[in-house]
């Protein structure tokens, strides 16, 4: 068996949660309306802020599509980044600053919009600078809800993460964002497995009962062996017994 | 024959984790100290001469008896925490001490001598206000319980209820007072604010009103903290604003008016904006209490006063100064204890008849006040009849930081308790220095070279100091030799400390609530140093940060207790030296607004002192200490310095970056909404924790990295909603320097109080299972796969891959009341989880069974790697009770810290006890067994020396006879 497969087969055979794919991909979890009732998009905006001062002023970034209704979802769309945005994301790379985003706190599902809109509030995450420049604008842009679906937080992270200093030479690199959105939700932690432990002990009696050998016991099995044994210790045992009183007796009279 | 190998695997784990303390290693490595809490009520027994019991009930609510002569517990009832709990009022009669608990839910008659319960009853419903005993021709036999609306009376003997009447007008009178003095009837006495007092006499065989007055007071407000009965049934109230006393002969037919009598017509006045405090005494239920009683006119002014039966006050001692003042009766004789304080430090006691308030002679007790101790608070005097019938006593004396200290004259303590330990809040251990020679030694290196010659010399002058202490050591075991072995005694003080080889012994310094600090010594939990901080609010919160460990010779450690007053924000620091309590010299930064956060920096100054850092409202910050030196290192590391702050009120999440000139900027933000889930709890990992094992070996030989990221925060929320199907816990972690939320799960149909830890890559948290009614675990472990992403540098910034994450629940058959996690020096030895039950065991659960890669059924790779098949239920083990039959009441916390060897990991258990012990969680593979055979291996190995030797001459001869041959 090839290690990383067996790897794989043992982790889901733990009957554990393995997260590998468990964030649902630009996806969210409105299939139970009927569609055709509420089809409008709904955008939320998504800003951005890289400053040679650090100090944040956000510009708008893209924004992200959310819909209803049976191909319901999220996806963002963006526009280029200008000629200007470019050199200055450059400079600010140069100097170690950071790359903020922040997208407001709403509701990932259309039919709440309306009820928790007046929050006001954002929340915000950052990446080095340097790492998007050198990563060529690949990032990785997560939205993490509530139970609810209300957002919770984001997170940004660039692929590849580190910052070594890289000249990007091309300007064409940094002209479009190349990004993954992915909504996550929370998973539902595991409850103490008691069927499936029950149904394998049951699995394993059952087993026993069609294999009447096994269900034997040791001595059930072996008798054949044990018996003469036995009867050869306690014979030579009695034997001893006798022999072994006088010596005994001698013993203890040296001893004294 | 799969399910014999199963069997045996199952064998070999069990003989793997038990671990139990041999019998005669009990109390080897261990200790237990019990605690009662603050006192609030005390009475010593006196219905016989010989007796050495002293009764007490406390903050904690615990009712007790210590034993007088050691101070030792003979029992200790330990009650409900928090109101239900609340111990009201103590009354004791002979050998029978009647309790009222929680608000005057029940009363229950204990048997003082060996704490028996007599009988217990539910009292009606309304809130307590008093309870008294009532005698009937010179016997008490009945308890008389005042409560909102109503007064009851029950039987001494048996408790049942002999009758209940109501209270009129119970919705505008405080019915405050009982009073009876042993004669047909009971008086009841209430006041109406600023209005008038209302007295009602009822027939103690039937509760019939006898007789139901009302006396114009205009001037008080309430009766308890004014009044008092003296003499033949005489109130005696005491006005401050009049300055003058008040006389009401209770058993008059006709009650006008109070006589008033001006204080000033006694020559006495009141200290300004002092309450003036009445004590009189009554030394037996169903006799009128005494007609002399003390009057405290202000913080260090007692004065001893008689009313005779015309209605005259005498005064019949002045004490100025004074510092407290208590009654004490045996037999028929009554005395009066007075405290003076005689200089800075220390007090004096003395007795004096009550009658005519002359000195007793030969009755001076010295009371030292401790340098860094509270001030004496309450006295509490036990008299005692001698043989030529004068009058000798023992005193006992509570201060401000709850420690009693019992005093036997001529000013001997006998005893003396620490009960503010009952209420540790933190903890830390700290090593002990090395002793003078080996310090000697290592400063030789800690100092710059100074010449080849010098450096020769101070080497040769150090070699001769260790040998002289070697000798000296040498001298030292010769002469104790001879002694017997009873006399031999290694007393252990402040000057005698000093690491032992395995580092064993360490200094545990501990934060109490009541604000006082301790230092104890680890290996016989004797207190070697305390230090009480005064005007600490109540409800602070502490946390205690080590600067600089005991590592740094010549520097000495220092320890930092932040203090941070709750309602305010306000915090103050203390910065002291964990080795000898010594408060430093060191000057403190100021700090004018609320604290929101520190940090420890693992930076340090020129003297090795680590950083810490204060974070105020304005998210300013403060270094801590504040030098030019570390103000340059800020500097330089400022980019790399992140911090994150909780606002549970809102839900929010915030990061914040240090800048250069030590501002900072907010640069991450969660938020999680507080109408759906509120934020309990975060924690981090610990800073000292030691992982020694990047990834876990599977079956088939292939590695599974762990995710190790050392700024992983935990978040644990409860759900708002707690019905039954909707109610969760939410566990959430969040890296603390990018905000980025790593793994967000619920446990759906859950509720708290959620205990967990957060380890390694790992973290288990106990949960209460609503629908299952049931205690739950669940372990959460997070691994980064077959590769590591970067295997030489953790960073936060560039980890762009979330982890695995891995779980699984169990069943746990006990609820818990606190969970941590063993610790060891370099981390190879395996974890267990400490878990304090609210029986008061602590139970050691290896880690092995909260794995969840625990796999279900009993596969062949899984077996190659030690894993326990699964099984939904955890298993609690007798052999596992670290504490055998030591329990721990109240387990509030435990503290683990390792110790020098590997295989060791000190724990401290702390509550309402404190115990102390040591575990080995892989065994002691480091250590000879105490019963190793020193003896036949040395034989063995000197025989197999001469075997060689012989043979090889043998062989010799051999070879040469061949030769001549």
């Amino acid at each position: 068996m090839a290690s990383s497969g067996a790897a794989h087969i043992s982790m889901s055979v733990l009957s554990t949660i393995t997260l590998l794919f468990w964030a649902e991909f630009a996806h969210c979890n409105l299939n139970r309306r009927p569609s055709d009732a509420l089809d409008t998009d709904f955008s939320v905006p998504v800003e951005h802020s890289f400053e040679i001062d650090d100090e944040p002023r956000f510009r708008r970034r893209g924004s992200l599509e959310l819909r209803a209704g049976r191909e319901s979802g999220v996806t963002i769309s963006q526009s280029h980044l200008s000629e200007e945005d470019r050199s200055t994301l450059k400079e600010v790379a140069a100097v170690d600053g950071l790359y903020r985003i922040r997208v407001p706190r709403v509701s990932l599902q259309v039919d709440r919009q309306t009820e928790k809109q007046a929050d006001g509030g954002y929340l915000t995450a950052f990446v080095k600078a340097c790492a998007l420049v050198e990563s060529h604008l690949s990032d990785v842009i997560t939205l993490h809800t509530d139970v609810t679906g209300y957002l919770i937080g984001v997170s940004i992270v660039t692929i590849p993460g580190t910052c070594r200093g890289l000249e990007v030479e091309d300007e064409v690199d940094l002209e479009s964002f190349n990004t993954t959105l992915i909504v996550m939700a929370p998973v539902n932690a595991p409850m103490p497995e008691t069927a499936g432990f029950i149904a394998a002990l049951e699995m394993e009696r059952e087993k026993k009962e069609k294999n009447p050998q096994e269900q034997k016991s040791f001595f059930a099995k072996y008798w054949m062996y044990i018996v003469p044994l036995v009867l050869f210790l306690m014979m030579s045992g009695a034997q001893d017994q006798s022999g072994g009183g006088n010596g005994g007796g001698a013993a203890n009279g040296g001893g004294r | 024959m799969s399910w014999l190998k199963y069997g045996f695997a199952v064998c070999l784990y069990l003989l793997q984790c038990t671990d139990a303390v041999f019998e005669d290693q009990v109390g080897k490595f261990d200790w237990r100290q019990q605690y009662v809490g603050n006192v609030r009520f005390a009475f010593f027994e006196t219905h016989s001469q010989a007796s050495k019991k002293l009764l007490v009930a406390t903050e904690q609510n615990i009712f007790a008896s210590l034993n007088s002569r050691t101070g030792e517990l003979f029992w200790r009832h330990v009650d409900k925490t928090g109101p239900e709990g609340n111990i009201d009022t103590l009354l004791v009669h002979g050998q029978d001490a009647v309790v009222v608990v929680g608000n005057g839910r029940l009363m229950r008659c204990w048997e003082t001598n060996i704490g028996g319960l007599n009988w217990e009853v539910v009292l009606d419903p309304g809130n307590f206000l008093t309870a008294a005993f009532v005698g009937v021709q010179d016997h008490v036999k009945y308890v008389a319980v005042i409560k909102q609306s109503a007064i009851s009376f029950h039987y001494l003997s048996n408790g049942h209820q002999k009758w209940i009447e109501n209270l009129p007008d119970s919705d505008t009178v405080q019915y405050q007072t009982v009073y009876s003095d042993g004669q047909g009837e009971v008086l009841v006495l209430g006041v109406v604010p600023n209005s008038h007092i209302v007295v009602i006499a009822y027939n103690i065989e039937d509760g019939e009103i006898m007789k139901q007055t009302s006396v114009e007071a205009p001037w008080m407000s309430s009766l308890e903290e004014s009044c008092v009965v003296v003499g033949e049934g005489v109130l005696l109230c005491v006005d401050p604003i009049t300055m003058s006393l008040y006389t009401l002969p209770l058993n008059s037919e006709t009650m006008a008016d109070m006589n008033q009598i001006l204080l000033q017509s006694l020559d006495l006045e009141v200290a300004a904006g002092f309450q003036p405090v009445l004590t009189a005494t009554q030394p037996n239920p169903a006799h009128p209490p005494l007609a002399s009683f003390f009057l405290q006119l202000g913080p260090e002014h007692h004065i001893l006063l008689n009313l005779n039966d015309n209605g005259i006050i005498t005064t019949l001692r002045d004490f100025k100064p004074s510092r407290l003042a208590a009654f004490a009766t045996s037999g028929e004789k009554t005395v009066a204890g007075v405290m003076t304080p005689k200089n800075e430090t220390a007090c004096s006691i003395n007795l004096f008849t009550i009658d005519t308030g002359r000195r007793l002679l030969d009755t001076t007790v010295i009371f030292h006040l401790e340098p860094n101790g509270g001030k004496p608070s309450n006295l509490y005097i036990q008299a005692f009849l001698k043989k030529d019938d004068s009058v000798g006593y023992r005193a006992m004396v509570q201060t401000e930081d709850f420690a009693l200290t019992f005093l036997q004259q001529p000013g001997r303590v006998v005893w003396s308790r620490e009960e503010a330990l009952a209420e540790v809040v933190t903890m830390e251990m700290v090593d002990l220095p090395l002793t003078g020679t080996q310090a000697e030694l290592e400063g030789e290196f800690g100092k710059k070279a100074d010449g080849l010659l010098a450096m020769v010399l101070k080497r040769l002058s150090s070699q001769l100091i260790l040998l002289q202490s070697w000798i000296g050591h040498l001298w030292k075991l010769f002469y104790d030799a001879r002694k017997p072995r009873s006399q031999v005694k290694n007393e252990i003080t402040i000057e005698t400390l000093s690491r032992d080889e395995f580092n064993l012994q360490k200094m545990m310094v501990m934060v109490t609530a009541s604000g006082k600090l301790f230092g104890i010594d680890s290996k016989s939990g004797s207190i070697l140093w305390k230090h009480y901080l005064e005007n600490i609010q109540p409800n602070s919160a502490f946390k205690l940060m080590v600067q600089r460990t005991t590592a740094h010779f010549p520097h000495p450690p220092q320890c930092t207790l932040l203090v941070k007053d709750q309602e305010t924000g306000l915090a103050s620091l203390h910065v002291f030296n964990p080795i000898f309590g010594k408060k430093s010299q060191i000057s403190l930064p100021t700090l004018p607004r609320p604290v929101l956060q520190s940090l420890l920096l693992p930076l340090m100054d020129q003297d090795y002192g680590k950083i810490l850092l204060l974070i105020d409202d304005q998210y300013k910050v403060t270094a801590f200490p504040s030098n030019k030196n570390v103000l340059q290192q800020l500097q330089e590391a400022a980019s790399s310095i992140y911090f994150y702050l909780v606002d549970s009120s809102q839900g929010r999440l915030s990061g914040f970056r240090l800048r250069k000139d030590l501002s900072t900027e907010l640069i991450w933000e969660v938020v999680i909404p507080v109408e759906v889930q509120k934020i309990v709890a975060v924690k981090g990992k610990r800073p000292n924790e030691h992982v020694h094992s990047q990834g876990r070996v599977m079956g088939d030989r292939s590695v599974l990295y762990k995710y190790l990221n050392p700024n992983l925060l935990a978040v644990i929320t409860e759900s708002t909603d707690s019905h039954q199907e909707r109610s969760f816990v939410g566990i959430f972690l969040i890296d603390g320097v990018t905000g980025r939320i790593i793994h967000e799960a619920v446990q759906r149909k859950a509720r708290g109080p959620v205990h967990f830890v957060h380890s390694e890559n790992w973290v288990v948290y106990e949960y209460w299972n609503v629908k299952a009614r049931r205690v739950e675990f669940s372990v959460l472990e997070l691994f980064e796969g077959m590769e590591l992403y970067n295997s030489t540098v953790f960073s936060s910034l560039d980890r762009p891959h979330p982890p695995h994450v891995l779980q699984q629940s169990y069943i746990f058959p006990s609820a818990i009341s606190t969970l941590e996690a063993t610790l060891t020096e370099k981390g190879i030895t395996s974890r267990h989880l400490l878990v304090g039950l609210p029986s008061g065991g602590i139970l050691s659960l290896p880690k092995m069974y909260l794995d969840p890669r625990r796999p279900e059924g009993n596969l062949e790779q899984s077996r190659e790697e030690n894993l326990i098949p699964y099984a939904p239920e955890l298993p609690i083990r007798t052999e596992w009770f670290i504490n055998y039959n030591q329990t721990v009441s109240r387990v509030r916390g435990i503290f683990t810290a390792p110790s020098g060897l590997e295989s060791t990991c000190l724990v401290v258990a702390y509550g309402l006890d404190l115990f102390q012990t040591r575990v080995y969680p892989s065994k002691q593979f480091d250590v000879l067994k105490d019963d190793y055979d020193y003896v036949l291996i040395s034989s063995v190995l000197l025989g197999l020396f001469f075997a060689t030797m012989i043979s090889k001459r043998l062989a010799e001869v051999k070879l040469l006879n061949r030769a001549w041959r």
